[in-house]
């Protein structure tokens, strides 16, 4: 115990710089993966979120404060997808981490690990701010959390050998919490099967393809797109052949639109907090899919 | 017609019989009753089942075109790959295209800055009326594991191509290195690195046309370090022939290092909502016979020696809760100051008599630009340069007069400038922009300009 204290010491002075002697150093980009990684790691773990919940994960800048923080880290997790497209490969290059670039074990994909919805079939920035490679909001899927944990367990013990048991034993625990969650979920949830809401943005595919809703429509005209009132009146004269029951919007847009909408239409706009922090309750990832549940099914009421 | 009596006799008689049924076919007829209702209720239940069966194996179908849809999707996936695979391994290309109308009011060619050596950037606006900007093509790859290649063309609207930037970097060095080698901007400043197309207006700082002409160009080799400290914490040099003004370098006839620069840039962010960057660089060359022609008396000049340039710049972005989507203030500022010393040839072309000459120049711009909503921007600029006084040892030894070099003559150019842009995504831009110029003392120049600038094709991460 001594020894570890006197050892972490002298690291610290000698690198005046790593807060914590945590074994691996993690810069997730996205608040979800950097809770993610917190489950499975626990103490062992240093982890930085890029960003909050607050924060538009598309429109992020490579800030100085992200390049020295990526200098520093053993693993980068992204979630792909080309979200992080504007800013995270300039803070690779920049960072002049060699562990981290694209194609080490020291960069993590999330994305890569799912199977991703609507991969477009025509790719033209005339449709808007599509992503080749699907929708990247991959997490909202809880069955998705598990998979993404699996392997980035196994890449954290790759990556900290010496603690490898560790991460297996923290990803065997959350796995077995999350099954047990899951279930509960999924009885929880029958009453949102088949409910048709209205979504800011397209954020929430995968949790309606999970839950069964149905998204009858987006307040963007086209992903990126700030939401037109030319567009949202066309939208609520909808309301009369395909009713949408709710509309959806995350903890980072505006509510202007969703509220607009929710008050001629005569249905509740609800904020979903989208991820770990959105809420005050989503704490972590239990309390986000909790919180989105009691969310959406209060509103139904 | 025979038909109708019949049924009415028919109906007499079934009334009567009905009056005198008794009680116990009442009976009869309600257990019937109660049969059929029991029958139905029966029915009704089965078909209720039917129902939900049938519902049940619209769910499960429901469940199974989801699943199909996923599996379809990592097919289309693993199909698309192998198709794409070869020109996977083309360049990222983007193209900037850009264009502007201007009116100006006074003569584009008669524009000078006072007190300033020109520095043979292109000082904008080039002309008035509709403008052709420089489109520019960038075509970008990592060439292996270790290396990252860059090319960006310049094509004039004078039908003219410029190599802008042709560098490769290295990539993954580690220990928080990297290295660059070719033609790139300098990475002194804030505003250098930056390609027109990022600029916040329509054209560069006045500081930047005077004392880099518009951007410090550099082939030759490029170090970064990055330290590894919470704080950001860059250090730079960068050693080359430099491209563009104050420096000489293109004649080509010296071995060895001629020109060098140093830099520090550090930064961080204070709270969620606030980020800066501040940084000090330093430029140092050696010009040998570099010209000018004065405008004012149409004579050419020469100068050799040294030139030592120092800046300090500072750049803060706020957004609220570090969100810039929908409100963001960008305040930038930049201070140069350059000290020249050594021989003046004054008309080279005929009489050719050598001075000394010293002198200290400086000047700084700073600008706002606020976000106020979804794709609006408004921002200011305030630019303003001091010449200083040159010490000509020419004049002060009473072989010439200060008359004899009038463009040297001191003076405090300055400008001020707004600007509106609307940028409908982020790969597309108009712009409305009007400056004040006060660039020379005869005359105040107002410029309005319309422009647009667009990008299309892979477009990379830009820099903070």
């Amino acid at each position: 115990m001594n020894n570890k204290l006197v050892q972490c010491s002298l690291f610290l002075l000698s690198m005046l710089s790593l807060p914590a002697c945590a074994a691996l150093n993690i810069f997730a980009t996205v608040p979800e993966w950097g809770a993610l990684a917190r489950e499975i790691g626990g103490d062992q773990v240093r982890v930085y979120n890029a960003t909050t919940a607050f924060q538009d994960p598309h429109r992020i800048e490579a800030k100085p404060s992200l390049l020295a923080q990526a200098r520093q880290a053993n693993l980068v997790l992204a979630v792909g997808a080309d979200l992080e497209v504007g800013w995270l490969p300039l803070v690779l290059r920049d960072s002049g981490n060699a562990t981290i670039q694209p194609g080490r074990p020291g960069y993590f994909e999330a994305a890569a690990f799912v199977s991703r919805l609507e991969v477009p079939g025509v790719i033209d920035r005339g449709h808007g701010d599509v992503h080749a490679a699907g929708n990247p909001h991959i997490h909202l899927d809880p069955r998705n959390i598990l998979k993404v944990g699996e392997a980035l367990s196994v890449r954290m013990a790759e990556l900290d050998a010496a603690n490898a048991a560790v991460y297996q034993a923290g990803f065997k625990v959350f796995a077995g919490k999350w099954q047990a969650a899951l279930s509960r979920w999924e009885k929880e949830s029958a009453p949102l099967r088949g409910v048709s809401v209205l979504v800011h943005h397209a954020s929430f595919v995968y949790l309606n393809h999970w839950l069964g809703m149905k998204e009858v429509g987006s307040l963007e005209p086209k992903p990126g797109v700030e939401p037109s009132s030319g567009h949202l009146t066309a939208l609520l004269a909808r309301q009369q052949t395909t009713p949408a029951r709710l509309v959806l919007r995350t903890a980072y847009q505006q509510d202007g639109p969703s509220l607009w909408m929710a008050g001629k239409a005569g249905i509740p706009a609800v904020l979903l907090p989208y991820t770990v922090g959105g809420t005050p309750e989503a704490k972590d990832l239990f309390g986000l899919f909790d919180d989105t549940l009691q969310r959406l099914l209060k509103a139904l009421r | 017609m025979l038909h109708k009596p019949f049924a009415m006799a028919a109906l007499l008689v079934a009334s009567c019989g009905a009056q005198a049924a008794s009680d116990a076919d009442l009976a009869a007829i309600r257990s019937q009753i109660n049969e059929m209702k029991k029958s139905y209720e029966q029915r009704i239940a089965a078909l209720e089942e039917k129902l939900s069966q049938a519902e049940g194996k619209a769910t499960r179908a429901e469940a199974t075109a989801g699943k199909a849809e996923v599996v379809a999707n990592e097919a289309s996936l693993k199909v698309r790959q192998p198709q794409t695979s070869a020109a996977a391994f083309n360049p990222e290309i983007s193209l900037i295209l850009s264009g502007s109308y201007t009116n100006l009011k006074q003569n584009p060619s008669e524009r000078r800055l006072q007190g300033f050596v020109p520095a043979n950037g292109e000082l904008m606006p080039e002309g008035r009326s509709f403008n052709l900007g420089e489109s520019e093509l960038i075509i970008a790859a990592n060439i292996d594991p270790l290396f990252r290649g860059t090319l960006r063309l310049a094509l004039a609207p004078d039908n003219t191509l410029g190599v802008e930037e042709a560098s490769i970097q290295t990539l993954g060095l580690g220990q928080g290195f990297n290295l660059k080698a070719g033609r790139f901007l300098s990475g002194v400043g804030y505003l250098n690195e930056q390609h027109p197309h990022q600029w916040d207006f329509s054209d560069a700082p006045l500081s930047y046309q005077a004392f880099f002409g518009n951007a410090l160009g550099m082939d030759g080799v490029q170090a970064r370090w990055l330290a590894p400290t919470p704080l950001f914490l860059e250090f730079g040099a960068e050693t080359a022939r430099a491209m563009s003004f104050p420096a000489t370098d293109e004649s080509k006839d010296k071995n060895g290092l001629m020109s060098a620069t140093a830099f520090v840039h550090v930064g961080d962010d204070v709270g969620v909502s606030h980020s800066w960057r501040g940084g000090i660089s330093y430029f140092a060359t050696q010009p040998k016979d570099r010209s000018y022609d004065d405008p004012l008396n149409g004579l050419s000049n020469s100068f050799s020696g040294s030139s030592r340039t120092w800046i300090a710049d500072l750049l803060w972005k706020w957004a609220p809760n570090g969100n810039a989507g929908y409100r963001n203030l960008k305040l930038q500022g930049e201070y140069f100051h350059r000290t020249e010393s050594g021989d003046l040839v004054y008309d080279t072309a005929n009489t050719a008599q050598q001075g000394s000459y010293s002198n200290s120049q400086s000047g700084f711009y700073a600008q706002a630009v606020y976000q106020f909503m979804p794709d609006w921007r408004i921002g200011y600029r305030y630019d303003r340069l001091s010449s200083g006084s040159a010490n000509i040892g020419l004049v002060s030894n009473g072989t010439l007069s200060a008359a004899d070099f009038p463009l040297l003559a001191n003076y405090s150019p300055s400008r001020n400038t707004l600007m509106v842009d609307w940028s409908p995504s982020e790969y597309s831009r108009l712009r409305l922009q009007f400056a004040q110029d006060k660039t020379r003392p005869e005359a105040t120049d107002n410029q309005l300009w319309l422009q647009y600038v667009m990008s299309l094709g892979a477009h990379g991460a830009h820099k903070f």
